[in-house]
């Protein structure tokens, strides 16, 4: 399956989807002028994904800050996780930042999907 | 000349750091953006504040792209508007000023009289109704952006309409921050 890989720019985040080599990863800043056409290569790529996937998909969040036009992407991506057998999120935030650490405990109760929470 | 005096004398006054009048696009979201953090890391913000003014700036400049009306196309641009700063001993101020159409005045005075009466948990709860039932609009909007700006201040929004004609209303929103 073809690598997704975007270079994070100040106001997007960096994307990397590998099947091959279990990389899934998004992380930076994401306040694209449209998020809706920005997000949909990652929602398209989920949907092939899900067909055939790996034994365990852990999937990272690793982001500095987001929108909130991101942030309803963001939920559609982790509504495409719901589908993806054996998906789990893992959500990275910065020890101090009780925001974002906040905004994973709200996405983790909108979606069922298992959860990790981790600092850095 | 002595406008120019003023102006310098009114920013200093109201302790505004930067103002920006113009046309808004996400180029110069990214640029007054780029300042505020600037400015903020010349005297050593704390990064928890220096996070929730640059979140509550994106919502508001976005906002702004996205739903400006202007007096004039030809001689102002689109999108024209008004965007300040402003920094205190014990909080940061963020405002913007920008024209609507006439007729969404009251829509959107309810919108913000609703999240101005809810309290931390009433705004988590408006938030997660919101984005689990919402959709995006045409615009590209979440209709997240005044609540989240809600949660990140913690404090109630300050707004007001001023008409300007019979189509355009100038809508003035302020959020506070505080430094401690």
């Amino acid at each position: 399956m073809n690598i997704l890989n975007l270079e994070g720019t100040e106001d997007t985040p960096k994307i990397l989807l590998d099947k091959q080599n279990k990389v899934f990863e998004l992380s930076g800043r994401s306040l694209p002028e449209d998020s809706a056409e920005f997000f949909q290569p990652v929602l398209d790529w989920l949907e092939q994904y899900k067909d055939n996937p790996n034994d365990d998909t852990p999937f990272l969040f690793k982001l500095e800050y987001f929108n909130t036009a991101s942030s309803k992407l963001i939920l559609d991506i982790l509504s495409k996780l719901e589908e993806v057998e054996g998906a789990n999120v893992v959500w990275f935030f910065h020890e101090d930042d009780e925001d974002m650490e906040e905004a994973g405990e709200e996405f983790s109760e909108l979606v069922d999907v298992p959860f990790d929470f981790k600092t850095y | 000349m002595k406008y120019i005096y003023d102006l310098h004398k009114t920013m200093l006054t109201k302790n505004l750091i930067l103002v920006y009048e113009g046309e808004f696009t996400q180029e110069i979201t990214k640029s007054v953006l780029a300042m505020a953090e600037r400015n903020m890391d010349s005297f050593g913000e704390e990064s928890g504040i220096k996070r929730k003014v640059f979140n509550v700036m994106v919502e508001c400049l976005q906002n702004i792209c996205k739903h400006s009306e202007s007096f004039n196309v030809e001689v102002y641009g689109k999108n024209n508007a008004i965007f300040m700063i402003g920094k205190q001993e014990d909080e940061y101020f963020i405002t913007s000023g920008n024209a609507i159409l006439a007729e969404n005045v009251d829509s959107m005075a309810e919108k913000l009289t609703n999240i101005n009466k809810l309290d931390k948990d009433g705004l988590k709860s408006l938030y997660k109704e919101i984005i689990r039932n919402g959709s995006l609009s045409e615009k590209g909007g979440a209709g997240l952006g005044f609540v989240d700006m809600a949660r990140k201040s913690g404090k109630k929004l300050v707004f007001d309409f001023e008409p300007i004609n019979q189509e355009l209303a100038f809508f003035s929103l302020k959020t506070t921050i505080p430094r401690i």
